[in-house]
């Protein structure tokens, strides 16, 4: 069984400008011990998909089903839920300042966790947080266990999040951009860190991130998501080799290069969706080099694709289709213009 | 040998085209501590003697390990923080000895994208009024024509006008950091002090504004200082790299000559670990050097040259002097190293030895080759 499957999710926000259809339809699996990267556009509903099932989107509708060893995480009641994410699940948010309070001492706030959900003392804790802080790569982590939040480096405050998280040895990690802020060196460690949870106690981690290297480097399977859907998933592999919805192509061909590759960057051309109406056709056909008629009938669901197995994508292209362009392959996306914001 | 070269750092100040001089500035940060009263025992010493110069039009990537002062340097540069000692000349007057009003001018033109873009945003105010303050604040404009200003603005930056009117808090990650880069913007300022403005974006929206950064720095001769832990974007947007570690400039010089011949042994350390997601996934099987060893304190900086407890090439000398960031013999004009025993071109450091080394436990640790 799937430690945690997420069918047809949608999540929507009444805003004074009317309803943001922030997810609509997001649909994913994680088993125990496998990493679950998730790419895709800013403003994809990757954070809110992830949030809503934990109970963590404040005044957001939200339907569908999110099973975690079975249990429906949306029927559950708060106290449930504050329950799992003590336990269970850990959270490691996107924006590190929203999730720390200002106020207290960053140890405090590593220990509380423990002392809420471990029954752990308060020294015991304290010792613990000092502990894992070393772990994340903090110097001199005793003498900085006082320090506040705003002491912080952008990038250490990122890693108070991860410790937090690790403080329990959850079964699923929800990790939200966690390396953001962070260089490569100490990235490496926190990945590695990652990695061992994984290897010690069949942690599942879903890993959100715009850095492909990282998707590429520890992620089994990865799911791209464009316009609040998943446009598709595959293992790793297959995603960067044999990429097949248009979208997943456009971003890969995005990166700019590490070997260095001068001159212009390539910018998938247009706009993304609004999400101010539900999309009645593929989010992405407004900006598809290679959107036909059959694109604006309805969104097209995942259908099996390349030769990999597992390999799903919602784009109506042959299932044989597999693969990137040749270079400047990117052609002026079609004139169609489906629920596409014009600048 | 090598020749000292602090006359490269040191710029005439009444060359037109230097638009901004930092010049050995420093920031301590008290650490309180104290279980009955409050007090300084330490400092965090996140910025320690930086100096170096802007000329108009170009762009400064920096880069360095998290921690290591970059986000506190850029705060002194935009005036942020006062500095602890040292100068920030902008135009050739000295903006850490001005009051306030004497500031505001400055305050239009130097402009920051701050690393933590939900924390630099009011969350009870919406969107479009935000990003209509720089317009209201400096220039005389009527309603209307600023918020067409703001949207036009907003689109260039890939946010869509329907946001006018929404919170902070109703934008994804990447919105709110684009929502910081327009603001930044909004002024045309001189120079834009950019903390990892990109690292919340996809790749796409990613090109799509540093394009857009590119295009109006050729407009408006814009400056950039562009922090990033993302070292091929580093590498695409600047003309010269500094690499900072522990609050001190460990070299600098032009980006293809950093990222193809790095001479301290930091640089090349950061640049062998990025992982890297090839357009084909077929990264070649590359040396990566995983630093290991104590990861050194602001608060306790090692002596000598800070980086010689985790430094695979560190002899004796390094744990006593502080080797001064200089010209190394046969290196191009500008790419200034301070170390003592410079990586040589087609050395690897996986190899190196550390003969004389003190503190041995906190050597380079694995090398892993990364088959992908
Ligand atoms: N409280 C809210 N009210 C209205 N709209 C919201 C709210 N929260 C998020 N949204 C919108 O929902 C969409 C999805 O947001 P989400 O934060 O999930 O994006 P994301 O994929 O995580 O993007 P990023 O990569 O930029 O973090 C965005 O377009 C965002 O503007
Ligand atoms: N207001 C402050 N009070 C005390 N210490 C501070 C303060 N601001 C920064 N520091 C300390 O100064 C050092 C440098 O921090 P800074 O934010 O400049 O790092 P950074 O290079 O930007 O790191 P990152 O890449 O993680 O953002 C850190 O040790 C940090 O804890
Ligand atoms: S060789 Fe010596 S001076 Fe050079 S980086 Fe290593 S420790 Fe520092
Ligand atoms: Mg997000
Ligand atoms: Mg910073």
């Amino acid at each position: 069984m799937a430690l945690l499957d997420v069918r047809d999710l949608r999540v929507s926000f009444d805003t004074d400008d009317g309803t943001v259809y922030a997810v609509q339809g997001m649909s994913f699996s994680v088993e125990p011990g496998q990493t679950l990267g998730i790419v895709g556009e800013s403003g994809s509903g990757k954070s809110v998909s992830t949030q809503a099932i934990m109970g963590l989107a404040p005044g957001a509708t939200v339907t569908g089903e999110a099973l975690l060893e079975g249990a429906d995480l949306l029927t559950m009641s708060e106290d449930e839920l504050r329950h799992i994410r003590g336990r269970t699940v850990s959270l490691i948010f996107q924006d590190p300042l929203t999730s720390l309070h200002p106020l207290y001492r960053v140890g405090a706030q590593i220990a509380e966790v423990m002392e809420t959900h471990a029954q752990m003392n308060r020294k015991a804790a304290l010792e613990r947080a000092v502990e894992l802080l070393g772990l994340v790569g903090i110097p001199e982590p005793k003498k900085r266990v006082r320090d506040y939040p705003h002491q912080f480096s952008g990038g250490m405050r990122q890693r108070v999040m991860i410790a937090m998280a690790l403080a329990l040895e959850p079964k699923l990690i929800i990790a939200d951009e966690p390396t953001t802020a962070l260089d490569v060196t100490v990235q490496a460690q926190i990945l590695e860190l990652l990695g061992r949870m994984r290897k010690d106690f069949q942690t599942a981690v879903i890993l959100i991130t715009h850095d492909l290297g990282i998707v590429a480097d520890v992620a089994d399977d990865v799911v791209i998501m464009y316009g609040g859907r998943p446009m598709e998933r595959a293992d790793v592999r297959a995603a960067f080799i044999e990429p097949h919805h248009p979208y997943t192509q456009g971003l890969l061909q995005s990166i700019p290069s590490y070997s260095g590759r001068m001159g212009r960057l390539l910018p998938i051309k247009g706009y993304p969706p609004s999400l101010m109406r539900q999309i009645q056709a593929c989010p992405f056909a407004p900006r598809c080099p290679q959107a036909h008629d059959e694109c604006l009938v309805a969104p097209p669901p995942l259908k099996p694709v390349g030769t990999s197995p597992g390999h799903l994508s919602a784009c109506v292209l042959p299932s044989d289709a597999v693969g990137l362009p040749a270079h400047d392959a990117q052609a002026t996306p079609a004139e169609a213009a489906v629920g596409g914001v014009e600048p | 040998m090598s020749t000292s070269t602090q006359g490269d750092l040191a710029v005439d100040a009444t060359d037109a085209q230097v638009l901004l001089e930092v010049d050995d500035v420093v920031k301590h940060f008290p650490v309180r501590s104290g279980a009955l009263i409050d007090r300084t025992h330490a400092q965090v010493r996140a910025v320690d003697g930086v100096s170096f110069s802007l000329k108009v039009g170009e762009t400064l990537g920096l880069v360095g390990e998290s921690g290591c002062g970059k986000s506190t340097l850029a705060r002194l540069i935009t005036a942020l923080h006062p500095v602890t000692s040292g100068h920030v000349r902008f135009r050739g007057q000295d903006i850490t000895a001005l009051n306030r009003r004497q500031m505001r001018p400055i305050r239009k033109s130097v402009q920051m994208v701050f690393q933590d873009p939900y924390g630099s945003l009011n969350p009870r105010r919406r969107v479009g009024s935000i990003l209509s303050d720089p317009f209201s604040v400096h220039e005389k404009m009527s309603r209307a024509e600023v918020k067409r200003q703001v949207q036009e603005l907003m689109a260039r930056v890939g946010l869509s006008p329907e946001h006018f009117n929404r919170f902070p808090s109703e934008f994804s990650g990447g919105q709110r950091q684009r929502i910081g880069i327009a603001r930044a913007l909004a002024l045309r300022p001189d120079l834009i002090v950019c903390d990892e403005p990109v690292s919340a974006l996809d790749v796409s929206i990613q090109a799509q504004i540093i394009n857009l950064l590119e295009d109006l720095q050729d407009e408006f001769m814009l400056t950039y200082v562009f922090i990033a832990h993302d070292l091929s974007v580093v590498r695409h947007v600047s003309d010269r790299i500094a690499v900072m570690y522990l609050g001190k400039l460990v070299e600098t010089g032009p980006v293809e000559e950093i990222y193809s011949n790095s001479r301290h042994p930091y640089t090349a350390s950061l640049l062998s670990a990025v992982p890297v997601a090839d357009q084909a996934f077929r990264t070649a099987r590359r040396e990566r050097v995983i630093l290991t060893g104590d990861v050194p304190s602001p608060v306790n900086p090692p002596s000598g040259c800070r980086f010689h407890p985790r430094c695979p090439k560190a002899q004796a000398i390094c744990a006593t002097e502080e080797p001064p960031l200089e010209h190394k013999t046969g290196d191009p004009i500008g790419h200034l190293t301070a170390c003592h025993f410079p990586v040589n071109p087609g050395e690897t450091l996986a190899n190196a030895s550390r003969d004389a080394v003190p503190a041995p436990e906190a050597a380079v640790g694995a090398t892993e080759g990364v088959d992908q």
